[in-house]
């Protein structure tokens, strides 16, 4: 495909200097990402990245789902940027995409609004006594990643490449729908070509994969999830992407979104339960990778490091793919070598073979 | 001595007027930043709604324009208009006596909608791509097969807010009647779907002709437009729109996608209008006098226009209006040198 | 394949999807009367139609659905109408509609 509309929407990306808010999905379900992202910072390329304890939840998802007013959501936010400046920074990067939208829907609104901005700096003061003070830059830590794409490239170990073949993985991208829908400017490619993650893999060695319903939404839509009666079109969409994208036989995902991640992943292993269908080209489902992951892959780290025990698909066959070493008793084995538990055995996995299931190719 | 007029562009409108002047015993010249005299309908085909090849109407004027020796500067650009003459980009003064704006229109550029993917997927293609191919012989696939279904989109720039064209471009619905016409009468198996949100058909046997197209050539028009446009892993193009006299949404494989570009203001208008102390409308046009006794005079005196530089036209409006605007412009010379 | 109760199922979309109608059915409902075609969707036939101040019979949603391949409950549906007459009459582009409905009950059956 000539992709060249991404060139049309660059924003500035600090090279430096980052304070980093972290993201509550994905602590909890891809705990390793976060960690592999201030590592790969901080001890492959050298950068300054402040990983303050004392920032909260952005409590997106609460404002999403209607429990968290605007008022509150605005003044928890002011007190983010408020703690950045304690800490002596000025570029504030976000590790969640509901957060980074929510961080370029306030600022925005405060410019459009100033009003808003008066009262939040009011309310900011009688709760916590602190002063507003707006960052220099926003950016998600995928930008982040990407803009250091190819220092990342130089340090790799490994590509995004059959080990066997020579042939680059066929990767899907899903950057999830508050990158750069709400703001298509404040999105590397724009909403429409997306070149974030699609920068990265080609950077790696991988190849794009462009599905027809490449822009369509996971399915995640906070209370469309949350809610346990309308659950069933949340999976409906990661089932449409799925159905989309299975003929091109992709080798992994890769997610933006820490939602969207968790829901393509998680969502394979109920579709395989509900309908006994699965889609990856093995007879079992297709592996979700964060961005951070698969930098970390590249950068040589150690899969379980990564923490992709805590995947719902098994992530075995890609790396057997990508030819990595990895111990296979020490999957479920937690930091200080203690038993973490294993999942039953489901569909999606690879512990036996499941001729029953119906196999899209 | 016979009055001079200064005619900026020389395509159907500016040709027009230039021979609407000389039976006038006026003189004109023709300024054009091309190296050739026609403008945009020398990329066309056919006309609606009659299917006239567009060489049948624009080669005489053409041939008449040569054939009178009236005076064109090909490949001369103009900086400023002014009631004494225009002032090219090299600085050189055209002096006149009077001066008409017969600079057209700008096509949308199809790109801005970056959902529908032209440029970056093979077989979406703008009506002009259509218009081309068949001037050179051939429509086809990007493999050089026939396409068997085939998507029509109506108003690609035009009443779409999110890219500042707010106005209707007033030729596209008919465009899009004509050209699903052609593709069927060249493929008479394929499918052809026009998606449209109204349908506009203003002009003398317009009505008619569309009846025709759905009648007797079978074409579906689906009212809904289309949100996205996505290759498909064998090369199709998948479509999705709503299907809103069904209520529902709509999905569609579709070998080609056509899209009816519509008609923006001239790139230049903004500068042009800006040195020349002209306004313009809130569409990018050149805004007119008035919208009744005034539709070819601008607010300066010894300013008129011709043609789609004030609004979307079709080339018969603009044929027309270019008489209108000879005889207010022989009218003003008349008051102006008879009063000294 | 276990026989988890997740509470929820996976939604069928509800889209028109033109890719795996089968518009055979479609077809031949045209080719008999093309001027079917030319509906501009007014509405004046829903507006004037007996049952569908009573029902939610819809005849021009209906016709529309049908064209597009989509068949279920259509025969059911146009059971509803009263064969009387009134939306012929009002037609402004002069389609038979009363023997539409005769056309589209004889090609479809009890779909």
């Amino acid at each position: 495909m000539r992709r060249t509309s991404w060139q049309e929407y660059q924003k500035d990306i600090a090279d430096d200097k980052y304070y980093y808010a972290r993201s509550c999905i994905r602590q909890n379900f891809f705990p390793g990402s976060e960690k592999a992202f201030l590592d790969i910072m901080h001890n492959d390329l050298g950068i300054d990245i402040f990983d303050d304890p004392l920032h909260t939840s952005c409590t997106g998802i609460g404002y999403h789902s209607d429990i968290v007013p605007l008022e509150t959501i605005m003044t928890v936010v002011a007190r983010q940027f408020s703690l950045m400046a304690d800490a002596g920074y000025e570029h504030f990067i976000s590790s969640c995409i509901t957060s980074f939208g929510i961080y370029n829907e306030i600022l925005s609104t405060w410019e459009e609004f100033p009003e808003t901005e008066e009262r939040t700096r009011r309310y900011l003061k009688e709760a916590t006594g602190r002063e507003l003070v707006k960052p220099r830059s926003i950016a998600h830590t995928s930008d982040i990643m990407f803009h250091h794409r190819h220092a990342i490239a130089r340090k790799a170990k490994r590509q995004l490449r059959n080990a066997f073949t020579g042939e680059p993985l066929r990767v899907v991208e899903h950057i999830g729908c508050h990158y750069a829908k709400i703001f298509p400017k404040s999105g590397i490619g724009g909403s429409e070509f997306p070149y974030v993650l699609a920068g990265m893999i080609e950077a790696w060695g991988g190849e794009v994969v462009d599905y027809p319903e490449r822009r369509h939404c996971c399915g995640f839509g906070f209370r469309n999830y949350l809610v346990q009666a309308n659950r069933g079109y949340s999976i409906a969409n990661s089932h449409k992407k799925l159905e989309s994208m299975a003929p091109y036989r992709p080798d992994f995902i890769v997610a933006n979104c820490p939602g969207c991640a968790m829901f393509l992943d998680k969502w394979q292993y109920a579709i395989a339960e509900m309908e006994g269908t699965v889609y990856g080209a093995d007879g079992h489902g297709i592996p979700v990778l964060t961005y951070e992951e698969m930098a970390g892959l590249v950068l040589g780290y150690d899969p379980w490091e990564l923490g992709m025990q805590m995947h719902q698909v098994d992530v075995e066959p890609l790396l057997d793919k990508m030819g990595i070493e990895y111990d296979r008793e020490a999957k479920y084995l937690g930091k200080n070598g203690k038993y973490i538990g294993k999942p039953d055995i489901a569909a999606v996995n690879c512990e036996e073979a499941r001729s029953i299931y119906e196999i899209k190719r | 001595m016979a009055k001079r007029v200064v005619i900026v562009g020389g395509g159907a409108a500016g040709m027009q007027t230039a021979l609407e002047l000389k039976s006038r015993g006026i003189e004109p010249i023709i300024i054009e930043r091309d190296m050739d005299l026609g403008g945009k309908v020398r990329d066309w085909h056919k006309l609606f709604p009659s299917f006239t090849p567009a060489s049948d109407v624009l080669q005489p004027i053409i041939d008449k324009v040569r054939s009178s020796r009236i005076r064109c500067l090909l490949g001369q650009e103009v900086k400023t208009f002014a009631e004494d003459g225009v002032i090219l980009r090299s600085e050189e003064h055209v002096p006149a006596d009077a001066v008409v704006i017969a600079t057209g229109f700008s096509l949308f550029d199809a790109h801005r909608k970056q959902e529908y993917g032209y440029g970056l997927y093979h077989n979406v293609i703008t009506s002009v791509d259509l218009e081309r191919m068949m001037n050179n012989g051939r429509v086809m696939l990007a493999d050089g097969t026939e396409p068997r279904r085939i998507a029509i989109l109506h108003c690609v720039g035009s009443r779409d807010e999110k890219v500042c064209q707010k106005h209707c471009s007033k030729v596209c619905c008919i465009t899009g009647v004509k050209q699903a016409i052609e593709l069927k009468q060249m493929f008479p198996t394929a499918d052809v779907f026009n998606f449209y949100m109204d349908i506009r058909m203003f002009g003398p046997g317009y009505e008619e002709l569309y009846r025709e197209a759905q009648q007797r050539y079978n074409i579906h028009f689906v009212r809904g437009r289309i949100s996205e446009a996505a290759q498909t892993i064998n090369d199709r193009i998948q479509i999705k729109a709503e299907d809103t006299l069904t209520g529902r949404p709509l999905r569609m494989s579709v070998d080609m996608l056509v899209l009816l570009v519509g008609m923006s203001a001239n790139r230049d208008n903004e500068a042009l209008a800006a040195a020349s102390n002209l306004s313009l409308a809130p569409n990018g046009y050149f805004q007119t006098k008035d919208s009744f006794l005034g539709a070819v005079q601008s607010e300066r005196p010894g300013i008129f226009y011709a043609g789609a530089a004030t609004a979307p036209k079709s080339l018969a409006d603009t044929l027309a209006e270019a008489s209108m605007t000879a005889s207010a412009v022989e009218r003003y010379l008349r008051d102006k040198y008879n009063n000294r | 394949m276990r026989n988890l109760n997740f509470g929820y199922g996976i939604s069928r979309p509800r889209v028109i999807n033109l890719d795996n109608n089968d518009l055979r059915k479609s077809n031949a409902i045209i080719a008999e009367m093309p001027e079917l075609q030319a509906c501009i969707g007014c509405g004046s036939c829903t507006a004037s139609c007996t049952a569908g101040n009573l029902t939610d019979f819809n005849f021009r949603r209906l016709h529309t659905a049908v064209r597009r391949g989509e068949y279920q409950g259509a025969y059911e549906e146009i059971n509803k109408c009263m064969l009387c007459g009134k939306c012929r009459l009002v037609c402004p582009r002069g389609i038979n509609t009363r023997e539409l409905i005769m056309l589209i009950k004889r090609k479809l059956g009890d779909f």
